[in-house]
């Protein structure tokens, strides 16, 4: 199936990627009145050091350890896409503590969201990916483990 | 076609029919549920008793989990018995179901010290099942003064879930320090001081010389008057079906990586089994949620003829009280070096090149990653330990291993 890829040699830690994937989840018509003066919280998080900078978001993982970890029973796969039920989430974190990827972090609710690859929405694509300058993130289908 | 009984219906027990149907649609499977429940979250009832869930939305799967996954469950009764001879499980109710093979995974019993005079306390609770739950919401009213005895986590999540229903709530530990079984004394210390300045009071190092109806009189010769008392001293491993077929027992049912006892065809899994801790390097009860799930879940593989080994099981927990996180995994085992910072401390337990545990208070974005080099064992040679401490983060990984978390299938 179709992933976001990261091209880590590409990445200019512009943040860019955030901002459009808060702006894509927050149902509001402008990017402006979405984002400014707002503490955002995104899916995707721009990491890295003084040397290297890299977006990560979830990996949908083949064998996910936070479906099997939620202490809710709210995390499930369809379609080969890890999906969170924001109404049966207390906000434990134990995704968070059992993520090997570093890629979960809760809403502004403390109650948990994550990346569910756009695909409720028409952009085609991520808007992660839709807008990045640089292709230093992908949505492509690629096989197993390189 | 082979016919499984799985004795229980909770997270280790639907582990175990997802693990059996992840082979094959055909086998049998009974489950024998004491509960007059289907499946649900049990570390979800502090949150119901707080009204940040409902029992609808506490399933642990869908209405018709059992009936996709071609399952037979028998509610309201237990398994007196589990006769190898005959290849039958005897239940309460008399009825004999037949098995091929059969999966423990019964839980665990509220443990509960003799006290003296506790049957003169009129109104007492465990906290452990929904029906716990149900029954201690109906006694809380704005005035009611709720003594808690025990401080590990069932307690202050208790504590934690009914603070805005009641008038009072004191919980008293014979440790010197909440959370025992998972923080040290400093860590402890902060998170009791939260936990204060929220509203809860504590005696620690004291416990209940005697009961007289509603008042408590300390080992230390203090006394508590209180309408509402919750036991939540500690849970013990319900391994007697097999201690009684002679199987190896210990605090737990013991189990080898398969999930199988000692008893050929009888496997285990969840808060009764006493499975093998990566971080330890020995077997240990481990009962926690995901770790129930995951031995089910092998147990359940092997039951249908697949081959699935669980070998990277560790202690780990996540818990908030009042917006503060914690975190823990593994053992608190050699060099112990921190990070601290306002509100903030970190503490990470390193021997041999190995993160063999840590814990967090305050900061636990992104935890999985040091959790995950408990678990994986990576060597912190390989990385960079000193910026991890700091922030955890994947670029404290070498590119190379970055490429294939973050440019393949995983």
């Amino acid at each position: 199936m179709k992933r976001v890829y990261v091209n880590e040699e590409w990445c200019l830690g512009c943040h860019l990627c955030e901002y459009n994937c808060a702006w894509a989840n927050s149902g509001i018509r402008f990017m402006t009145d979405a984002l400014k003066g707002r503490k955002i919280f995104p899916r995707i998080h721009v990491e890295g050091d003084d040397k290297i900078t890299f977006a990560v978001s979830c990996r949908h993982c083949e064998d996910p350890l936070c479906i099997k970890s939620c202490i809710a029973g709210a995390i499930r796969k369809e379609d080969g896409v890890v999906k969170i039920n924001r109404n049966k989430c207390v906000g434990c974190l134990t995704c968070v503590l059992v993520c090997p990827y570093g890629a979960l972090s809760p809403a502004e609710d403390g109650i948990m969201q994550k990346c569910e690859l756009c695909l409720t929405k028409s952009f085609g694509e991520p808007a992660c990916v839709k807008g990045c300058p640089n292709h230093a993130i992908v949505y492509e289908e690629r096989g197993g483990m390189e | 076609m082979k016919r499984h009984v799985i004795i229980g219906n909770g997270t280790a027990a639907v582990g175990c029919i997802e693990g059996i149907r992840s082979v094959n649609r055909e086998d049998a499977i009974t489950v024998v549920s004491k509960e007059n429940h289907s499946v649900y979250s049990r570390p979800l009832i502090s949150y119901y008793l707080e009204g940040k869930t409902d029992t609808e939305r506490m399933r642990y799967r869908d209405e018709n989990f059992y009936s996709e996954n071609r399952c037979d469950v028998r509610y309201g009764v237990t398994v007196d018995k589990i006769d190898t001879a005959s290849g039958e499980c005897v239940l309460s109710s008399g009825e004999r179901i037949p098995f091929d093979d059969v999966c423990v995974a019964a839980g665990s019993t509220p443990f509960v010290p003799p006290m003296e005079g506790l049957d003169t306390v009129p109104k007492r609770f465990g906290f452990m099942t929904l029906d716990d739950a149900l029954s201690l919401e109906k006694e809380l009213t704005p005035k009611t003064r709720v003594l808690i005895v025990g401080a590990g986590l069932i307690g202050l999540k208790c504590a934690e879930g009914i603070r805005d229903r009641v008038g009072s709530i004191i919980v008293c530990d014979l440790a010197d320090r909440v959370l025992s079984s998972i923080l040290d004394s400093e860590c402890a210390a902060i998170v009791q001081k939260h936990l204060e300045s929220n509203g809860i009071s504590f005696l620690l190092s004291d416990s209940v010389a005697k009961f007289d109806g509603c008042t408590a009189y300390m080992k230390s010769g203090a006394s508590v008057a209180f309408d509402v008392l919750v036991l939540a001293v500690g849970v013990r491993a319900n391994i007697g079906l097999v201690k009684d077929l002679g199987g190896t027992v210990n605090r737990g049912i013991v189990v080898d990586t398969a999930m199988e006892t000692s008893i050929p065809g009888v496997y285990a899994a969840g808060d009764c089994a006493e499975g093998y801790d990566a971080s330890l390097g020995a077997n240990r009860v481990l009962a926690i949620l995901p770790n129930a799930y995951l031995q089910g879940r092998t147990a359940g593989i092997n039951m249908a003829g697949g081959d699935e080994k669980f070998t990277n099981g560790i202690p780990m927990n996540s818990i908030g009280f009042f917006g503060l996180h914690i975190m823990s995994a593994g053992t608190y085992d050699g060099e112990m070096s921190e990070e601290k910072a306002d509100g903030i401390l970190k503490r990470f337990f390193v021997r041999d090149d190995h993160l063999r545990g840590y814990i967090l208070i305050g900061e636990t974005g992104r935890a999985g990653i040091y959790t995950a080099l408990v678990r994986e064992q990576t060597p912190l040679s390989e990385i960079d330990f000193e910026a991890a401490k700091k922030i955890a983060g994947s670029a404290i990984f070498s590119a190379d291993v970055r490429r294939k978390k973050f440019g393949g299938a995983v």
